[in-house]
Protein backbone atom coordinates (compact mmCIF):
# COMPACT_ATOMS: atom_id res chain seq x y z
CA UNK A 1 0.00 0.00 0.00
CA UNK A 2 2.58 2.33 1.18
CA UNK A 3 4.68 1.50 -1.73
CA UNK A 4 2.26 2.36 -4.36
CA UNK A 5 1.23 5.94 -3.21
CA UNK A 6 4.98 6.68 -2.45
CA UNK A 7 5.82 9.33 -4.80
CA UNK A 8 9.47 8.30 -5.78
CA UNK A 9 9.16 4.73 -5.20
CA UNK A 10 7.34 3.86 -8.02
CA UNK A 11 10.25 5.43 -9.99
CA UNK A 12 12.69 4.20 -8.63
CA UNK A 13 11.52 0.28 -8.80
CA UNK A 14 10.58 1.18 -12.69
CA UNK A 15 13.87 2.10 -13.08
CA UNK A 16 15.22 -0.53 -11.28
CA UNK A 17 12.84 -2.87 -13.28
CA UNK A 18 13.85 -1.26 -16.58
CA UNK A 19 17.87 -2.11 -15.84
CA UNK A 20 16.54 -5.52 -15.05
CA UNK A 21 14.73 -6.00 -17.92
CA UNK A 22 18.21 -4.70 -19.69
CA UNK A 23 20.18 -7.28 -18.51
CA UNK A 24 17.89 -10.13 -19.04
CA UNK A 25 17.82 -9.03 -23.00
CA UNK A 26 21.36 -8.13 -22.92
CA UNK A 27 22.25 -11.94 -21.90
CA UNK A 28 19.40 -13.41 -23.87
CA UNK A 29 21.03 -11.56 -27.31
CA UNK A 30 24.24 -12.72 -26.27
CA UNK A 31 23.43 -16.19 -25.86
CA UNK A 32 21.70 -15.80 -29.46
CA UNK A 33 25.15 -14.57 -30.77
CA UNK A 34 27.74 -16.82 -29.84
CA UNK A 35 27.87 -18.31 -33.50
CA UNK A 36 30.18 -21.21 -33.05
CA UNK A 37 28.49 -24.02 -34.66
CA UNK A 38 27.20 -26.41 -31.94
CA UNK A 39 29.18 -29.76 -30.65
CA UNK A 40 27.58 -33.27 -32.16
CA UNK A 41 28.50 -34.47 -28.34
CA UNK A 42 26.04 -32.73 -25.82
CA UNK A 43 27.76 -29.29 -24.71
CA UNK A 44 27.98 -28.82 -20.78
CA UNK A 45 30.09 -25.98 -20.60
CA UNK A 46 29.21 -24.26 -17.40
CA UNK A 47 27.22 -27.13 -16.31
CA UNK A 48 29.56 -29.75 -14.29
CA UNK A 49 31.80 -29.26 -11.63
CA UNK A 50 36.10 -29.38 -12.50
CA UNK A 51 37.74 -32.39 -12.93
CA UNK A 52 38.76 -33.44 -9.27
CA UNK A 53 38.90 -36.79 -8.21
CA UNK A 54 41.26 -38.83 -5.06
CA UNK A 55 41.87 -42.65 -6.50
CA UNK A 56 44.37 -45.79 -6.81
CA UNK A 57 45.04 -46.37 -10.39
CA UNK A 58 45.46 -49.60 -11.80
CA UNK A 59 49.48 -49.80 -11.22
CA UNK A 60 48.67 -49.20 -7.64
CA UNK A 61 49.47 -45.29 -7.53
CA UNK A 62 47.32 -42.78 -5.35
CA UNK A 63 46.36 -40.13 -8.31
CA UNK A 64 44.49 -36.77 -8.61
CA UNK A 65 42.98 -34.12 -11.35
CA UNK A 66 46.01 -32.70 -10.99
CA UNK A 67 48.04 -35.92 -12.45
CA UNK A 68 46.09 -35.18 -15.98
CA UNK A 69 46.02 -31.42 -16.15
CA UNK A 70 47.43 -31.27 -18.96
CA UNK A 71 45.74 -33.95 -20.96
CA UNK A 72 42.35 -34.25 -22.42
CA UNK A 73 40.30 -35.70 -20.17
CA UNK A 74 37.32 -38.42 -20.78
CA UNK A 75 35.87 -40.11 -17.15
CA UNK A 76 33.69 -42.99 -17.28
CA UNK A 77 32.21 -44.94 -14.98
CA UNK A 78 31.77 -48.67 -15.50
CA UNK A 79 33.00 -52.19 -14.54
CA UNK A 80 35.24 -54.72 -15.91
CA UNK A 81 32.13 -57.90 -15.88
CA UNK A 82 30.04 -55.41 -17.51
CA UNK A 83 28.48 -57.54 -20.45
CA UNK A 84 27.57 -54.88 -22.97
CA UNK A 85 27.44 -51.29 -22.19
CA UNK A 86 31.16 -50.81 -20.97
CA UNK A 87 32.77 -53.10 -23.70
CA UNK A 88 30.62 -50.90 -26.31
CA UNK A 89 31.99 -47.71 -25.25
CA UNK A 90 35.03 -47.96 -24.62
CA UNK A 91 35.37 -49.83 -27.99
CA UNK A 92 34.30 -46.19 -29.36
CA UNK A 93 36.32 -44.21 -27.37
CA UNK A 94 39.15 -46.79 -28.58
CA UNK A 95 37.80 -46.18 -32.55
CA UNK A 96 37.60 -42.45 -31.92
CA UNK A 97 41.64 -42.09 -30.53
CA UNK A 98 41.98 -43.97 -33.64
CA UNK A 99 40.78 -41.49 -36.28
CA UNK A 100 42.42 -38.97 -33.79
CA UNK A 101 46.09 -40.43 -34.72
CA UNK A 102 48.67 -38.54 -33.00
CA UNK A 103 46.66 -36.19 -31.42
CA UNK A 104 45.00 -38.91 -29.54
CA UNK A 105 48.39 -39.21 -27.32
CA UNK A 106 47.06 -35.82 -25.34
CA UNK A 107 43.76 -37.40 -24.66
CA UNK A 108 43.38 -40.02 -21.43
CA UNK A 109 40.12 -42.18 -21.01
CA UNK A 110 40.06 -42.54 -17.06
CA UNK A 111 38.04 -45.46 -16.49
CA UNK A 112 36.50 -45.82 -12.95
CA UNK A 113 35.09 -49.16 -11.58
CA UNK A 114 31.97 -48.41 -9.68
CA UNK A 115 32.66 -52.68 -8.80
CA UNK A 116 35.65 -52.24 -6.61
CA UNK A 117 35.04 -55.56 -5.07
CA UNK A 118 35.54 -57.59 -8.26
CA UNK A 119 38.23 -54.98 -9.95
CA UNK A 120 41.15 -55.28 -8.27
CA UNK A 121 43.99 -52.81 -9.78
CA UNK A 122 45.33 -56.05 -11.25
CA UNK A 123 42.05 -56.82 -13.20
CA UNK A 124 41.38 -53.01 -13.84
CA UNK A 125 44.97 -53.06 -15.86
CA UNK A 126 44.43 -56.18 -17.57
CA UNK A 127 41.01 -54.80 -18.88
CA UNK A 128 41.84 -51.15 -19.50
CA UNK A 129 45.43 -52.41 -21.98
CA UNK A 130 42.71 -54.43 -24.40
CA UNK A 131 41.92 -50.81 -25.48
CA UNK A 132 44.83 -48.67 -25.85
CA UNK A 133 48.05 -46.98 -24.04
CA UNK A 134 45.26 -43.96 -23.26
CA UNK A 135 43.02 -46.15 -21.15
CA UNK A 136 44.23 -45.64 -17.47
CA UNK A 137 41.68 -47.88 -14.64
CA UNK A 138 41.32 -46.52 -11.78
CA UNK A 139 39.60 -47.43 -8.57
CA UNK A 140 38.35 -46.14 -4.92
CA UNK A 141 37.17 -46.88 -1.80
CA UNK A 142 33.20 -46.65 -0.86
CA UNK A 143 33.89 -43.03 0.28
CA UNK A 144 35.91 -41.98 -2.48
CA UNK A 145 33.25 -43.48 -5.20
CA UNK A 146 30.64 -41.99 -3.36
CA UNK A 147 31.88 -38.33 -3.38
CA UNK A 148 32.68 -38.99 -6.95
CA UNK A 149 29.17 -39.79 -7.71
CA UNK A 150 27.52 -36.54 -6.07
CA UNK A 151 30.15 -34.62 -7.61
CA UNK A 152 29.33 -35.51 -11.34
CA UNK A 153 25.63 -36.74 -9.97
CA UNK A 154 25.34 -40.09 -11.44
CA UNK A 155 24.18 -43.51 -9.71
CA UNK A 156 24.98 -47.00 -10.06
CA UNK A 157 23.30 -49.49 -7.91
CA UNK A 158 24.16 -53.41 -7.47
CA UNK A 159 21.35 -56.20 -8.77
CA UNK A 160 21.37 -59.44 -7.04
CA UNK A 161 23.63 -62.01 -7.28
CA UNK A 162 22.78 -65.17 -9.31
CA UNK A 163 23.45 -68.74 -7.67
CA UNK A 164 27.42 -68.13 -8.64
CA UNK A 165 27.66 -65.09 -6.71
CA UNK A 166 27.97 -63.44 -10.22
CA UNK A 167 25.44 -59.52 -10.32
CA UNK A 168 25.65 -56.54 -12.69
CA UNK A 169 26.01 -53.34 -11.53
CA UNK A 170 23.69 -50.99 -13.18
CA UNK A 171 25.21 -47.61 -13.95
CA UNK A 172 25.46 -44.31 -15.68
CA UNK A 173 26.00 -44.35 -19.33
CA UNK A 174 27.59 -40.91 -19.86
CA UNK A 175 31.47 -40.27 -20.86
CA UNK A 176 32.28 -36.62 -19.50
CA UNK A 177 34.58 -34.61 -21.26
CA UNK A 178 37.14 -31.92 -19.49
CA UNK A 179 39.44 -30.23 -21.32
CA UNK A 180 43.06 -29.81 -21.04
CA UNK A 181 42.36 -26.98 -17.77
CA UNK A 182 40.03 -29.44 -15.73
CA UNK A 183 36.35 -27.69 -17.10
CA UNK A 184 33.69 -29.81 -18.22
CA UNK A 185 33.13 -29.30 -21.67
CA UNK A 186 30.83 -32.44 -23.03
CA UNK A 187 28.95 -35.16 -22.57
CA UNK A 188 29.23 -38.52 -24.86
CA UNK A 189 25.74 -40.35 -25.10
CA UNK A 190 25.83 -43.78 -25.79
CA UNK A 191 24.11 -43.17 -29.72
CA UNK A 192 27.56 -40.40 -30.17
CA UNK A 193 29.46 -42.82 -32.69
CA UNK A 194 33.05 -42.84 -33.30
CA UNK A 195 34.05 -39.67 -35.50
CA UNK A 196 31.80 -37.33 -33.54
CA UNK A 197 33.75 -38.08 -30.57
CA UNK A 198 37.39 -37.64 -32.59
CA UNK A 199 35.34 -34.25 -34.08
CA UNK A 200 34.73 -32.99 -31.16
CA UNK A 201 37.90 -33.78 -29.58
CA UNK A 202 39.95 -32.23 -32.10
CA UNK A 203 37.77 -29.28 -31.82
CA UNK A 204 38.79 -29.46 -28.11
CA UNK A 205 42.49 -29.86 -28.62
CA UNK A 206 42.55 -26.99 -30.95
CA UNK A 207 41.13 -24.53 -28.86
CA UNK A 208 43.03 -25.31 -26.08
CA UNK B 1 22.59 -56.34 13.36
CA UNK B 2 24.27 -52.71 14.66
CA UNK B 3 25.73 -52.23 11.55
CA UNK B 4 22.14 -52.50 9.25
CA UNK B 5 20.72 -50.33 11.82
CA UNK B 6 23.33 -47.44 11.11
CA UNK B 7 23.01 -48.08 7.46
CA UNK B 8 19.08 -47.44 7.79
CA UNK B 9 19.68 -44.44 9.68
CA UNK B 10 21.78 -43.26 7.48
CA UNK B 11 19.08 -42.53 5.01
CA UNK B 12 17.69 -39.74 7.16
CA UNK B 13 20.86 -38.06 6.35
CA UNK B 14 21.09 -35.38 3.79
CA UNK B 15 22.68 -36.47 0.53
CA UNK B 16 24.34 -32.88 0.01
CA UNK B 17 23.98 -31.08 3.62
CA UNK B 18 22.45 -27.55 2.79
CA UNK B 19 23.28 -25.01 5.92
CA UNK B 20 19.98 -22.44 4.19
CA UNK B 21 17.63 -25.43 4.89
CA UNK B 22 19.11 -27.15 8.02
CA UNK B 23 18.57 -23.38 9.36
CA UNK B 24 15.64 -22.11 8.27
CA UNK B 25 13.72 -25.52 9.15
CA UNK B 26 15.53 -25.32 12.60
CA UNK B 27 15.03 -22.22 13.55
CA UNK B 28 11.12 -21.48 12.24
CA UNK B 29 9.90 -25.19 14.20
CA UNK B 30 11.86 -23.27 17.39
CA UNK B 31 9.76 -20.24 17.08
CA UNK B 32 7.13 -21.90 16.81
CA UNK B 33 7.51 -24.57 19.33
CA UNK B 34 8.15 -21.23 21.50
CA UNK B 35 4.95 -19.42 20.12
CA UNK B 36 3.22 -22.33 21.33
CA UNK B 37 4.04 -22.33 24.90
CA UNK B 38 4.10 -18.07 24.81
CA UNK B 39 0.07 -18.85 23.54
CA UNK B 40 -0.64 -21.60 25.88
CA UNK B 41 0.71 -19.40 28.75
CA UNK B 42 -1.30 -16.53 27.31
CA UNK B 43 -4.80 -18.73 27.45
CA UNK B 44 -4.97 -18.74 23.84
CA UNK B 45 -3.18 -21.95 22.54
CA UNK B 46 -3.45 -23.19 19.40
CA UNK B 47 -5.21 -26.26 18.15
CA UNK B 48 -3.16 -29.55 18.39
CA UNK B 49 -4.31 -30.45 14.72
CA UNK B 50 -3.57 -26.95 13.71
CA UNK B 51 -0.01 -27.24 14.99
CA UNK B 52 0.31 -31.31 13.96
CA UNK B 53 -0.34 -29.82 9.95
CA UNK B 54 2.37 -27.12 10.65
CA UNK B 55 5.21 -29.51 11.97
CA UNK B 56 4.40 -32.26 9.27
CA UNK B 57 4.61 -29.84 6.14
CA UNK B 58 7.69 -28.84 7.20
CA UNK B 59 8.96 -32.27 8.11
CA UNK B 60 7.97 -33.47 4.56
CA UNK B 61 9.81 -30.89 2.90
CA UNK B 62 12.64 -31.58 4.64
CA UNK B 63 12.58 -34.84 4.25
CA UNK B 64 12.06 -34.72 0.51
CA UNK B 65 14.88 -31.87 0.11
CA UNK B 66 17.42 -33.25 3.03
CA UNK B 67 17.33 -36.90 3.71
CA UNK B 68 17.79 -40.25 1.52
CA UNK B 69 14.97 -38.95 -0.75
CA UNK B 70 17.13 -36.35 -2.22
CA UNK B 71 19.18 -38.31 -3.65
CA UNK B 72 16.57 -40.89 -5.20
CA UNK B 73 14.96 -37.65 -6.85
CA UNK B 74 18.15 -37.12 -8.78
CA UNK B 75 17.86 -40.63 -10.30
CA UNK B 76 14.47 -41.37 -10.49
CA UNK B 77 12.08 -39.44 -12.47
CA UNK B 78 8.67 -40.42 -10.70
CA UNK B 79 10.50 -39.89 -7.32
CA UNK B 80 11.68 -36.54 -8.38
CA UNK B 81 8.08 -35.70 -9.35
CA UNK B 82 6.97 -37.48 -5.76
CA UNK B 83 9.24 -34.56 -4.25
CA UNK B 84 7.97 -31.56 -6.48
CA UNK B 85 4.26 -33.23 -4.96
CA UNK B 86 5.73 -32.50 -1.75
CA UNK B 87 7.64 -29.23 -2.38
CA UNK B 88 4.96 -27.45 -4.43
CA UNK B 89 1.36 -28.84 -3.23
CA UNK B 90 1.13 -31.02 0.15
CA UNK B 91 4.08 -29.31 2.05
CA UNK B 92 3.08 -26.19 1.18
CA UNK B 93 -0.47 -26.32 1.68
CA UNK B 94 -0.46 -28.16 5.49
CA UNK B 95 2.00 -24.89 6.07
CA UNK B 96 -0.93 -22.57 5.11
CA UNK B 97 -3.64 -24.30 6.31
CA UNK B 98 -1.96 -24.43 9.53
CA UNK B 99 -2.11 -20.53 9.74
CA UNK B 100 1.30 -20.17 11.80
CA UNK B 101 1.57 -16.98 11.55
CA UNK B 102 0.42 -16.32 14.85
CA UNK B 103 2.33 -18.80 16.68
CA UNK B 104 5.53 -17.81 15.20
CA UNK B 105 4.77 -14.20 16.04
CA UNK B 106 5.13 -15.12 19.41
CA UNK B 107 7.33 -17.64 19.54
CA UNK B 108 9.79 -14.38 18.88
CA UNK B 109 11.62 -13.26 22.12
CA UNK B 110 10.69 -9.47 22.89
CA UNK B 111 13.61 -8.38 23.54
CA UNK B 112 14.33 -9.14 19.86
CA UNK B 113 11.41 -8.05 18.58
CA UNK B 114 12.32 -4.25 18.45
CA UNK B 115 15.80 -4.65 16.59
CA UNK B 116 13.95 -6.56 14.09
CA UNK B 117 11.57 -4.07 12.43
CA UNK B 118 12.52 -3.90 8.76
CA UNK B 119 13.90 -1.15 6.90
CA UNK B 120 10.90 1.20 4.91
CA UNK B 121 13.95 0.52 2.17
CA UNK B 122 13.90 -2.71 2.17
CA UNK B 123 10.10 -3.59 3.04
CA UNK B 124 8.69 -1.01 0.67
CA UNK B 125 9.75 -2.94 -2.63
CA UNK B 126 9.67 -6.62 -1.22
CA UNK B 127 6.00 -5.33 -0.55
CA UNK B 128 5.84 -4.56 -3.69
CA UNK B 129 7.47 -7.22 -5.45
CA UNK B 130 4.69 -9.20 -3.49
CA UNK B 131 2.22 -7.51 -4.49
CA UNK B 132 2.96 -8.08 -8.29
CA UNK B 133 3.58 -12.22 -7.31
CA UNK B 134 0.49 -12.73 -5.93
CA UNK B 135 -1.26 -10.49 -8.87
CA UNK B 136 -4.68 -12.80 -9.75
CA UNK B 137 -3.23 -13.56 -13.42
CA UNK B 138 0.40 -13.35 -12.49
CA UNK B 139 0.40 -16.18 -9.65
CA UNK B 140 -1.64 -19.05 -11.41
CA UNK B 141 0.78 -18.29 -14.21
CA UNK B 142 3.71 -18.85 -12.93
CA UNK B 143 2.44 -22.20 -10.37
CA UNK B 144 1.71 -23.66 -13.88
CA UNK B 145 4.30 -22.32 -15.50
CA UNK B 146 7.18 -23.67 -13.41
CA UNK B 147 5.25 -27.01 -13.73
CA UNK B 148 6.10 -26.65 -17.29
CA UNK B 149 9.47 -24.76 -17.44
CA UNK B 150 11.49 -27.63 -15.03
CA UNK B 151 9.58 -30.57 -16.99
CA UNK B 152 10.81 -29.18 -19.98
CA UNK B 153 13.00 -31.78 -21.41
CA UNK B 154 16.29 -29.25 -22.35
CA UNK B 155 15.57 -27.77 -19.30
CA UNK B 156 14.81 -30.69 -17.11
CA UNK B 157 18.44 -32.10 -18.24
CA UNK B 158 20.66 -28.97 -17.44
CA UNK B 159 18.53 -29.12 -14.09
CA UNK B 160 19.78 -32.76 -13.19
CA UNK B 161 23.34 -32.26 -14.10
CA UNK B 162 23.77 -28.79 -12.61
CA UNK B 163 24.22 -28.89 -8.51
CA UNK B 164 23.36 -25.06 -9.04
CA UNK B 165 20.55 -25.33 -11.02
CA UNK B 166 18.57 -28.41 -9.01
CA UNK B 167 18.81 -26.09 -5.99
CA UNK B 168 17.23 -23.25 -7.91
CA UNK B 169 14.72 -25.94 -9.45
CA UNK B 170 13.18 -27.18 -5.92
CA UNK B 171 13.89 -23.36 -4.00
CA UNK B 172 11.76 -22.01 -6.82
CA UNK B 173 8.93 -24.86 -6.54
CA UNK B 174 8.92 -24.37 -2.63
CA UNK B 175 8.54 -20.79 -2.55
CA UNK B 176 5.76 -20.83 -5.62
CA UNK B 177 4.17 -23.20 -3.85
CA UNK B 178 4.02 -21.32 -0.22
CA UNK B 179 3.00 -17.87 -2.35
CA UNK B 180 0.29 -19.74 -4.40
CA UNK B 181 -1.52 -21.80 -1.76
CA UNK B 182 -1.52 -18.97 0.55
CA UNK B 183 -3.03 -16.65 -1.91
CA UNK B 184 -5.47 -19.56 -2.28
CA UNK B 185 -6.31 -21.08 0.84
CA UNK B 186 -5.32 -17.84 3.60
CA UNK B 187 -9.11 -16.05 4.96
CA UNK B 188 -9.70 -12.90 2.88
CA UNK B 189 -9.86 -10.65 6.10
CA UNK B 190 -5.98 -11.56 6.68
CA UNK B 191 -4.29 -11.47 3.23
CA UNK B 192 -3.92 -7.20 3.22
CA UNK B 193 -3.53 -5.84 0.30
CA UNK B 194 -2.80 -9.19 -1.92
CA UNK B 195 -6.53 -10.28 -0.76
CA UNK B 196 -8.39 -12.75 -3.71
CA UNK B 197 -11.96 -12.69 -3.53
CA UNK B 198 -13.17 -16.53 -3.01
CA UNK B 199 -14.70 -17.13 -6.41
CA UNK B 200 -11.76 -15.69 -8.54
CA UNK B 201 -10.00 -18.49 -6.27
CA UNK B 202 -12.62 -21.33 -7.17
CA UNK B 203 -12.02 -20.15 -11.00
CA UNK B 204 -8.06 -20.02 -9.98
CA UNK B 205 -8.29 -23.29 -8.77
CA UNK B 206 -10.38 -25.23 -11.53
CA UNK B 207 -8.03 -23.45 -13.98
CA UNK B 208 -4.86 -24.44 -12.71
CA UNK B 209 -5.96 -28.06 -12.43
CA UNK B 210 -6.03 -28.18 -16.41
CA UNK B 211 -2.81 -27.63 -17.72
CA UNK B 212 -1.70 -30.23 -15.12
CA UNK B 213 -4.27 -32.88 -16.21
CA UNK B 214 -2.89 -32.52 -20.11
CA UNK B 215 0.71 -32.87 -19.05
CA UNK B 216 0.45 -35.54 -16.52
CA UNK B 217 -1.54 -37.07 -19.10
CA UNK B 218 1.10 -36.42 -22.28
CA UNK B 219 4.32 -37.78 -19.96
CA UNK B 220 2.22 -40.51 -18.81
CA UNK B 221 0.77 -41.93 -22.13
CA UNK B 222 4.20 -40.77 -24.23
CA UNK B 223 5.61 -43.83 -25.67
CA UNK B 224 9.38 -42.57 -25.95
CA UNK B 225 11.36 -41.60 -22.86
CA UNK B 226 10.95 -37.77 -22.53
CA UNK B 227 14.02 -37.58 -20.23
CA UNK B 228 16.97 -39.24 -20.91
CA UNK B 229 18.86 -38.16 -17.92
CA UNK B 230 18.08 -40.57 -15.58
CA UNK B 231 19.67 -43.25 -18.55
CA UNK B 232 22.67 -40.91 -18.50
CA UNK B 233 23.36 -40.20 -15.02
CA UNK B 234 21.95 -43.46 -14.30
CA UNK B 235 18.80 -44.83 -12.07
CA UNK B 236 18.61 -45.51 -8.62
CA UNK B 237 17.29 -48.91 -9.14
CA UNK B 238 16.62 -51.16 -12.17
CA UNK B 239 13.47 -50.06 -13.18
CA UNK B 240 12.29 -49.36 -17.26
CA UNK B 241 12.65 -45.93 -18.18
CA UNK B 242 8.95 -46.07 -19.63
CA UNK B 243 7.29 -47.69 -16.52
CA UNK B 244 9.86 -45.10 -14.73
CA UNK B 245 7.88 -42.01 -16.63
CA UNK B 246 4.07 -43.20 -16.24
CA UNK B 247 4.42 -43.35 -12.69
CA UNK B 248 6.25 -40.01 -12.60
CA UNK B 249 3.46 -38.90 -15.35
CA UNK B 250 0.31 -39.99 -13.27
CA UNK B 251 1.98 -38.10 -10.07
CA UNK B 252 1.77 -35.04 -11.70
CA UNK B 253 -1.68 -36.15 -13.30
CA UNK B 254 -3.60 -36.82 -10.40
CA UNK B 255 -2.69 -35.81 -7.19
CA UNK B 256 -1.24 -32.66 -8.17
CA UNK B 257 -4.91 -31.92 -10.15
CA UNK B 258 -6.45 -33.06 -6.88
CA UNK B 259 -4.76 -30.88 -5.11
CA UNK B 260 -6.88 -28.22 -6.67
CA UNK B 261 -10.19 -30.02 -5.15
CA UNK B 262 -9.14 -29.97 -1.59
CA UNK B 263 -8.19 -25.88 -2.79
CA UNK B 264 -12.16 -25.85 -3.54
CA UNK B 265 -13.15 -27.75 -0.07
CA UNK B 266 -11.26 -25.34 1.71
CA UNK B 267 -12.50 -21.82 -0.20
CA UNK B 268 -15.91 -23.29 0.01
CA UNK B 269 -15.34 -24.00 3.78
CA UNK B 270 -14.15 -20.47 4.08
CA UNK B 271 -17.41 -18.62 2.22
CA UNK B 272 -19.67 -20.13 4.49
CA UNK B 273 -17.77 -18.73 7.91
CA UNK B 274 -16.47 -15.62 6.23
CA UNK B 275 -18.05 -13.17 8.73
CA UNK B 276 -19.26 -10.44 5.87
CA UNK B 277 -20.57 -13.47 3.67
CA UNK B 278 -22.26 -14.15 6.97
CA UNK B 279 -23.63 -10.71 7.56
CA UNK B 280 -24.52 -10.17 4.03
CA UNK B 281 -26.95 -13.70 3.99
CA UNK B 282 -28.20 -11.82 7.53
CA UNK B 283 -29.39 -8.95 5.66
CA UNK B 284 -31.03 -10.80 3.36
CA UNK B 285 -32.75 -13.48 5.71
CA UNK B 286 -32.84 -11.29 8.93
CA UNK B 287 -35.64 -14.03 10.29
CA UNK B 288 -34.12 -16.59 10.38
CA UNK B 289 -30.72 -15.79 12.23
CA UNK B 290 -31.05 -17.02 15.60
CA UNK B 291 -31.06 -14.57 18.50
CA UNK B 292 -26.93 -15.48 19.38
CA UNK B 293 -25.52 -15.28 16.61
CA UNK B 294 -24.67 -12.16 15.97
CA UNK B 295 -22.45 -12.12 18.91
CA UNK B 296 -20.74 -14.97 17.97
CA UNK B 297 -20.11 -13.97 14.43
CA UNK B 298 -18.47 -9.97 15.54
Amino acid sequence: MTAISSPEAPHGTARWLARAAAIALASLLGACARNDPPFALKDVRGLIAPLEFNLTDQDNRVVTAADYRHDLVLLYFGYTQCPDECPTTLATLARALHILGPEASQVRVLFVTVDPQRDTTAVLKRYVDNFGPEFIGLRGNRAELTDLSKRYRIAYHYEKPDRYGNYEVDHSSAVFVFDKDGRARLLALSDNTAQQVATDLRRLLASS
Amino acid sequence: MSSAFVTDLSYLLPWQFSPTIFLICAVTVTLYVQGLIVLRRGGAPVGFWRAFTFILGIVLNYAVLQTYIDFLSQHMFWIHRFQHLILHHIGPVLVVLARPGRALRAGIPVRLRATLRIPASIGRPVRLLFRIIQHPLLAPTLFVGLIFFWLTPSIHFTAMIDTRRYLLMNWSMLADGLLFWWLMLEPRQSQGGAAMGYGTRLVVLSLVAVPQLLLGAYITLHGTPLYDVYAICGRAWAISPLDDQQIGGLLTWIPAAMMSLVGILVVLYHILHDPEGTAARRRGRPAQVPRTAPARIV
